[in-house]
């Protein structure tokens, strides 16, 4: 009976290491230098006010919202991979999604009087107090990929996509695709979200330019694989034969709804074409097969732009309140070629 | 007739129905079926063959519950077992020749041990059921997602991945592949169940632990084979989820996919408190879910208002479950008839 249970304390305690193994990579990295000025904080503040000198390396702090996608994988690697090329200290932290993480890792960053903040935060709303407390410790924040619902005076800058002119080209894409005639389907995002909501606006609004085209249904996939692929199977049964193009909010849920048309004896991007935002690898290898015909990208390779303006702040220079990222549109033509450059 | 409605599958059954009838006046084709590419294919054929997964943990589900116990990591059991499959079969982990058997056996195998840990938390640690899986929960896709290093594998390139695709989202004589799967599982499980005394041992240790350890049963042994079952269940259901859409999506597969397994169970009749249950009407409670899920999309329901549409349905499912509201609505309506006849009798007009 003792062994027994030596044995279940024994498992219990190994599971518990693997539980946090499980988290050890996703909780803050810190690049190697911030072991140094961890050790010495009284230190440092007493150097403070003298030192900081014009080539002072840059300390950034990176909240990051966790691992989500692929795209979001990709731009986490974007921002890791620029940090050690730039030879930026760079303080990273994954939220795993939660919003009290982000608001900690923040603090955090501000006790370690980091030169600016970057962050992407999980919700919108929220964030006034942090911000405010950056603010006062007179450290700038960068809003990455998503905005936040605060005053515009809170933070520095914004890097990120056009969401509506990311709607309206696909709709131009659509357009050109069907030749200006046709009935579409429309797997929206997830409720609420910002990607989700301009999505759709820019893609409503540019296809009242074309009197013949038409959105039969509208549908949230959440974002998802199986979510867009489910909704695609009741939309085939619900209009058969009548739907000409499929519209998704993101490639996850375009791969999806491809698996459906194929299910259903169709043949996606002949039969129904198929449009997409985001421009991950999959939809590539898919547009190369002759699956998928256009994605317009969503480009998660912000880690440049981000460190740019990062130094541009830290420097004094003033910087666009909204930068956008540099984005492009690919089409099934090209995919073979382009595949081999896809990081993510 | 009363015999009738006091069998736990009738209430199911009737939500069941009334959906279906439902679908048959409201959606416009929602019962067609066509052949396509020799399989059967349809709305009736969707919502079977994306049950599959909810209907297996809620085998699992059920038993637990019987138990008195609640099994709330399967939803991370499933994204570990779809994590270690995928990876198998992309190439990423170890280098088999068949990697679909290996990628079965791994990921069955992951839900075997990752039920061994909730039973050995829950049967001999006394720890209670909710907080014991809650661990697994919360940990569980921290490993699935070190598995994968953090990204959503896609095995559309693999050599196997038409195999393992067939597992979810193939057809067997024109049914979907999941279909057979859930039948001999359930099948499987009510024979242990009714031809042992298995069943009746669940029952007896979910009405009263105390009594049923003093009169001979081996309650630790057989809670912690209930959590293995439904361990089981969960990577089974894993591999069907990511073989529908041929990837380990660690984040969202299977996410609140437990709360849906303990809603099936609840649909069907049973008790959380343990005790009496059946099996079947848990799967009948998954199907009145995903019926459900179907009938919303079908229907085109804006997407801003789904979850309320569900949210009432389920309630009212629930409310009719309960005999206090019967009474409470048709008890009533029998009072009025009843004293409507009496007054007939007495040569009252009513008009």
């Amino acid at each position: 009976m003792k062994f027994k249970k030596l044995v279940a304390v024994l498992s219990s305690v190994l599971l518990m290491g693997t539980m946090f193994a499980g988290c050890a990579p996703s909780s803050t990295t810190t690049a190697p230098a911030a072991s140094t000025e961890k050790a010495a904080p009284a230190a440092q503040e007493e150097a403070k006010p003298a030192e900081k000198p014009k080539n002072d390396k840059l300390v950034v702090g990176f909240a990051q919202i966790g691992q989500e996608s692929g795209w979001r994988d990709a731009e986490t690697w974007s921002i890791l991979n620029t940090a050690e090329e730039l030879g930026v200290d760079l303080k990273f932290s994954d939220a795993q999604q939660k919003q009290e993480n982000q608001i900690k890792a923040i603090r955090t960053f501000i006790q370690q009087q980091v030169d600016v903040i970057g962050v992407a935060p999980v919700v919108e709303t929220g964030w006034e107090t942090v911000f405010k407390e950056a603010k006062d410790a007179g450290i700038p924040i960068i809003l990455v990929d998503r905005r936040a619902d605060v005053p515009e005076d809170l933070y520095a800058a914004f890097i990120g996509s056009d969401f509506i002119l990311e709607g309206q080209n696909a709709a131009k894409e659509m357009a050109a695709l069907l030749g200006n005639k046709g009935s579409i389907v429309e797997l929206q995002g997830t409720v609420g979200a910002s990607a989700a909501t301009d999505r759709m606006k820019g893609f409503t609004d540019e296809l009242g330019n074309y009197p013949d085209m038409k959105i039969l249904a509208s549908q949230t996939g959440d974002f998802t694989r199986a979510k867009g692929k489910e909704v695609m199977e009741a939309f085939l049964k619900a209009y058969p034969g009548q739907i000409n193009g499929v519209y998704a909010h993101n490639d996850d849920m375009a791969l999806g709804a491809i698996e459906a048309i194929k299910d259903a004896g169709l043949k996606p991007s002949v039969d129904i074409k198929v449009v997409s935002i985001d421009g991950v690898k999959g939809i590539f290898e898919a547009m190369a097969a002759g699956e998928a015909n256009v994605t317009v990208e969503c480009n998660p390779l912000l880690g440049p732009q981000f460190f740019q303006a990062a130094q541009d702040l830290k420097d004094g220079k003033t910087v666009e309140k909204w930068i956008k990222s540099d984005e492009g549109i690919f089409r099934q033509e090209t995919a073979k070629e382009d595949l081999p450059n896809r990081k993510y | 007739m009363s015999r009738l409605t006091k069998s736990r599958l009738f209430w199911p059954i009737i939500a069941l129905v009334v959906l279906l009838l439902f679908n048959a006046v409201f959606t416009k084709n929602f019962f067609s079926i066509q052949i396509i590419d020799n399989h059967l294919y349809g709305n009736i054929i969707d919502i079977l063959k994306n049950v599959a997964p909810l209907a297996l943990l809620a085998i699992g589900m059920t038993l637990v519950i019987a138990t008195g116990g609640i099994d709330i990591s399967v939803g991370s059991v499933v994204a570990i077992s779809g994590a270690i499959a995928c990876s198998i079969i992309d190439g990423r982990i170890g280098s088999f020749n068949n990697t679909l058997l290996f990628a079965l056996i791994f990921a069955l195998l992951s839900g075997i041990i990752c039920g061994i840990w909730n039973g050995i938390l829950v049967a001999k640690i006394k720890i209670q059921p909710v907080v014991a899986t809650l661990i697994l929960m919360t940990a569980g896709r921290g490993i699935a997602q070190l598995i994968t290093k953090g990204k959503i594998v896609t095995i559309n390139s693999a050599s196997m991945v038409n195999e393992y695709y067939f597992i979810g989202a193939g057809y067997l004589l024109g049914l979907p592949f999941a279909l057979f799967i859930v039948l001999i599982v359930l099948l499987i499980v009510l024979a242990f169940i009714k031809r042992t005394a298995f069943g009746l041992f669940l029952e007896s240790l979910g009405t009263n632990n105390r009594s049923s350890h003093l009169a001979g049963i081996q309650v630790d042994k057989l809670k912690l084979i209930t959590y293995i079952i439904s361990g089981f269940m969960a990577a089974l259901a894993g591999i069907l989820i990511s073989s529908n859409i041929k990837g380990a999506d660690c984040n969202n597969a299977g996410l609140f996919i437990e709360l849906d397994a303990i809603l099936a169970v609840a649909i069907g009749g049973n008790s959380l408190n343990g005790g009496r249950f059946s099996v079947g009407s848990s799967v009948i409670g998954a199907l009145v879910i995903q019926c459900l899920t179907t009938t919303v999309y079908a229907l085109g329901v804006p997407p801003q208002t789904i979850s309320l549409v569900k949210a009432i349905v389920i309630i009212t499912i629930c409310l009719f479950q309960s005999n206090k509201f019967r009474e409470a609505i048709f008890g009533r309506f029998n009072y009025f008839k009843k004293s409507k006849d009496l007054l007939v009798k007495k040569g009252a007009q009513i008009s």
